[in-house]
Parts: C-alpha cells; structure tokens; sequence
C-alpha cells in the first residue's frame, strides 16, 4: 500500500510539473510577447524597465526555471493587467468563493441525485423512473447558460423574488446554486440508478434475499454500499467542476469567483494571469484525482494491491 | 395384443442430407439488425427526425427567409417575431430567423467535424494501444493521462489565447487537440477485451491470419462503440462552441454561431426575452437530440443488451 502510494503521489507531481511545464512555454509561444501591446506607447527606458520587472528581458530558459523555482514556492507571479496584484493572492482570495458556492451545489446535487437513483433503480420501468430519467436528461443536455437565463428572467426580472446578479448576500447565492447542482444532480442520478440496477443483479444479493434479510437492509447494507463505487469516480471529476464549472454562472450571475477572474483575464489577455489560474486548475484536478485512487483503495475490497500487480 | 409392426409400414420423409445445412432465414448482417433494434425506438426516432429538419433548416434556413443574414436595417431594431421577420430582428435591425440558421450551420458542423476528427484520431491511437498492448500501451496511456490533466475547457480557452484568432478552424482545432482522449480511452480498453476473447482465439486457432482478424472481428466489434461515442460526444462540441461564444471567445463578427447568438442577446433578455430564447432552445434541442439519438444507437448496437 504504501508504495502504492508512493508511486502515485510521484506520478502525480510529475504530471503536475510537465502540465505547467508545457503551459508555461504555450503561453510564451504567443506571437510578439505578452507584454508588447501595453508596451507599444512606452519610452525606451520606461519600456526596457517593464520587460526587466516581469522577467522578458532574460533568456526564455532562465524565465522558465525562475517561473519553476517561484512556483514551488508557491509564487504564480505578478498579473500584467492590475500590476502589484500578485497571482497567488487572486487566487486564494477568489477560489473560496468558487468553492463556497460550488461545494454547496456539489453537495446538495448529491443528496437529491443519490435520492432520486435510488428511487429510480427501485421503480425501474414505472413512471418515478421516467420521470427522474427525464430530469437527468434534461440536466446533461440543457446548457448552464440557458438554464441560468431562464432562471434569471422568470424569478428575478418577472417575479422579483431574487436579486438577478450581484455578490455578498446569500440571496444573491441561491440562483446560482440551483443552476450549477443541476448538472451533479442529473449525472449522479443517471449513474447510481445504471449501477445499482447492476448490484441487483448480483448473486450476493440473492443470498442476502434468501437468508431472510428485510428489504430495507439488503438495500442500504448491500445494493447502495457497492454501488457507490462508480460515483466515487465521477465524484472526482465534479470536484473540479467546483471551480471551473462556473465560469459562466459566475460571469453570468456577477459573483467575484476565480473563475469570473479566469474569464477576465482571457477577455483582457492579462497572460501571467492566465498561466497561473491554469495551473491552479490543473493541480487541482491531478490531486482531486489521487484523492479519488486512494478512496477507491479504501473503500472497494475487491481492488487490494498485491506486489505484482501493481 | 402384440401387434407385429413391420418396417416396411414406415416411410423416410426427411430430411434429405444435402438439406441438413440449408440456412432457413436469410442472413441478416450486424447493421441490418441493429436497423431493426433501432426502429423499434420511438424516442429516438423522433430524435432523428427533429435533427434531420435541423439540418434541413440549418441549410436552407438563411434562403428561406429572404433576408441576408448581415444585412442591417436600422428601421426594424429589435423587432418581436412577425409576419415580415418569423424570428424577430436584433439590435442593429438583422433578420432573427436568417441568423439563427446561419448560427445553425456553426454550431452543427463544429459539433460533427470536431466529433468526427476527434473519433477518428482516437480510435487509431486508442486501437494501436490497445493491439500492442505492454510498453507501447504504458507509454501511450501515460500520456494521454497528461493530456487529460487539465480541465478541458481550460485547455479550449487557452489555445484560442494562445492561436490568436477565432476562425471555426482554430476553434475546432483547440477543441479536439486533447478531445480525442476519451474515445481513445474507450477504444483502447474495448480493444483489450476483443481481443482477449474466445472468438478471436478460435479464429487465430483456425489460422486466420492476422489483419483479417481485426477487419472481421476486432473492428465491427469497436465500431459500435466508436458510433456512439461520436453521436455522444457531438453535443460536447456543440456545448464546448456555445461556451465560448458566450464567453465572448468564439466566432467573431460578422459570422455567427448559437452560442454567439445568445450570448449577444444576455445583456437585453429583460427587453427581448426572445432574442435569447430562441438561439437557446435550438442549442438545447440539438443537444437533447443527439443525446436521445446516442442512447437509442447504444441500445441498438451492442448485442449484449439484445433482450
């Protein structure tokens, strides 16, 4: 096990390492520089001290392993858009915000996506399960945007219920909460209820059946616990979709999210901005799934890691 | 009461041996049962016909309507839908409904091409993968774990950055330069289980030789998996265009896409709901069909679900 782990937390940062690596030189790789058309209108002197303060007057080798021995430090540098403004600090003053509204998306699509999987896979082929495949259906296929718009003009401009943009206030919260747990919901319906049709199908669960277990403890002890596996894994892949998942909630409904910032920095080509939100995303998305390997060592007995295979 | 029955009382009335191994149905070939499976779906033949009058639209469309689809008529400014103008016009007076078709054609071809070429690139590289097996295999998967590292639509940002322009090329270009992972993934772990069947070693058995096992057994047997990973991945592309057009990163001016559409229409909807309800409803209609129209192929195409 623990070698295990050694080795996949080594994979983990050197995929880390050639993902910003390759960002890095991408975003060098623009045509003319990032800094030349803010530059254009400078002095010579006050322009060559521009190019010194954000590195470009060194060789690109040398930008490259200052930009690699600062961001081990955890220094992503200076944005070009607001100077003084470091990266770093953007980003861990706007991420909580993101988090904050993603992460209680995330768990409130889970709580009603779960419910309603189950409750499909209980149902299968009478009319709760239509109806909870429909509203999967629609939750994959409906863009954020549209959902978000429709939201915004029915209950803030029609009803005037909620405020329809704006930051701070937990009414400001709800619409963009509702829009981005649509998503989790509809996924981790559709898959809970594939998968717990699959458990049900397996002979252990006959012989719970068969030794007289009730209903409801062959179905929480039993079906739910092996099948959650498979949301584990897609579990994973929404953690993520914290951040970057609402951009266009974020940018939509005004909040100041590092996701609103991404955006801004792409529309305004702030580039240092850019490279550095890239990375966050990144070594966020390596380390969601090293955690998501592990539990699923933990938690699923049939993958035990035995010397030779790996 | 013991009769005596003599053999002569009996009668050989069939079969003949020639006729033994007569095939009593005609053959039915893999696409023509699947054919059979899929019509039986009505939900996804709905799907298929609303996308074919999409399609039809999204060609004639801008004809029909009899304005040009640039042409700006600063007398007819947001206009609602009516007699002259079926779609309404926008804010620099622009027929609605020649736009929304011309929108159309983007986001449809974005959706296929970007499918398309991404199937295509992922299908050889998660084939040879998957065929070869051992280093090459751990070599090519090791990096295609790379690729996915980064969250894709920040990978699609950062290459429209990065390119600097904001052509449909370009755009399908960012969006499939890492969206051929997936298929690549799938294609190479159905390969893996193909190949390792009892089927193909009776083949190999047989002696069968080797480029002949995988025209006749290993590729029908992807094929139905890469069909419906394209008809899946077809509303990503679509999604992944609308994005960006809503962003403001898409296709520029004066072409047009669905996403663009909308995301020009978000800053007036409290005024003209329908500027933006329209172009909307076609992008979640186009999703929602192919969406419908992959489960309905799933169902059809893989035999293990054959009830």
């Amino acid at each position: 096990m623990l070698r295990y782990a050694i080795k996949r937390i080594g994979y983990a940062v050197v995929t880390l390492l050639i993902v910003v690596t390759i960002t890095f030189f991408l975003m060098r790789s623009i045509p003319g520089d990032p800094l030349s058309h803010r530059a254009q209108a400078l002095p010579e002197q006050t322009r060559a001290n521009y190019y010194a303060k954000y590195g470009y007057d060194k060789p690109l080798f040398t930008q490259y392993t200052m930009y690699m021995k600062n961001f081990l430090r955890g220094d992503l540098g200076e944005s070009i858009l607001y100077p003084g403004r470091s990266v770093s600090q953007t980003i861990a003053k706007t991420s909580p915000i993101s988090g904050a509204i993603g992460g209680i998306a995330l768990v409130i699509g889970f709580g009603i996506g779960i419910t309603l999987g189950i409750i499909a896979a209980l149902n299968k082929n009478r009319w709760p399960d239509y109806l909870v495949m429909f509203i999967a259906i629609l939750g994959t296929t409906v863009p954020v945007f549209v959902l978000a718009a429709l939201l915004q003009y029915f209950v803030a401009v029609k009803l005037h219920w909620l405020p329809s943009s704006g930051g701070g206030q937990t009414r400001h919260a709800i619409m963009p909460i509702m829009v981005l747990c649509l998503g989790p919901i509809a996924s981790f319906a559709r898959y809970l209820k594939a998968s717990m049709l699959d458990t049900l199908s397996q002979d252990y669960i006959l012989t719970a059946q068969a030794k007289g277990l009730s209903r409801r403890a062959v179905i929480l002890k039993h079906v739910l616990r092996n099948s959650m596996l498979p949301i584990v894994t897609i579990l994973a892949g929404r953690i993520v979709g914290v951040f970057t998942g609402s951009f266009l909630v974020e940018r939509m409904f005004g909040i100041p999210g590092v996701g609103f910032y991404f955006v801004n920095s792409v529309t305004n080509k702030d580039y240092s901005m850019i490279l550095g939100t890239t990375v966050f995303f990144a070594a966020l998305f390596v380390f969601a799934q090293l955690a998501v390997d592990f539990v699923y060592v933990l938690v699923d007995p049939r993958i035990r890691i035995t010397p030779e295979s790996r | 009461m013991n009769e005596e029955i003599s053999k002569d009382l009996f009668q050989i009335i069939g079969p003949e041996d020639s006729e033994a191994e007569k095939i009593a149905r005609p053959r039915i070939s893999y696409f023509k049962d699947a054919w059979r499976r899929f019509k039986e779906n009505k939900i996804a033949i709905v799907a298929l016909i609303v996308l074919a009058v999409l399609v039809f639209m999204v060609i004639f469309g801008p004809a029909i309507s009899g304005y040009k689809f640039e042409e700006i008529d600063p007398s007819q400014r947001n206009e609602g839908p009516s007699a002259r103008h079926w779609f309404g016009t926008d804010k620099l007076g622009r027929d609605l409904f020649a736009r929304v078709w011309q929108g159309g054609r983007v986001s449809i071809i974005i959706g296929l091409v970007g499918a398309l070429v991404s199937s295509f690139v992922g299908s050889i590289y998660g084939g040879i993968s998957g065929y070869f097996g051992g280093r090459v295999d751990d070599i090519m998967m090791r990096i295609v774990e790379v690729l996915i590292s980064v969250p894709y639509l920040i990978v699609v940002i950062l290459l429209t950055v990065v390119l600097d322009s904001k052509s449909m090329f370009t755009l399908l270009l960012a969006m499939t330069i890492t969206g051929w992972c997936g298929i690549a993934r799938i294609v190479r772990g159905q390969v893996l289980q193909v190949k390792s069947q009892e089927f193909v070693m009776a083949a190999q058995a047989l002696g069968v030789r080797p480029w002949k096992i995988i025209l006749h057994h290993i590729i029908p047997n992807v094929l139905s998996v890469i069909i419906v990973a394209i008809t899946f991945d077809v509303p990503g592309y679509i999604f992944g265009e609308a994005f960006l057009g809503f962003l403001g990163i898409g296709i520029q001016p004066p072409n047009t896409s669905w996403g663009v559409l909308a995301s020009a229409a978000q800053s007036m909807y409290a005024f003209y709901p329908y500027q933006l309800f329209i172009p909307s409803l076609m992008i979640a209609l186009t999703m929602l069909c192919f969406t419908l129209l992959g489960d309905g192929l799933r169902d059809a195409l893989d035999p293990r679900l054959r009830k």
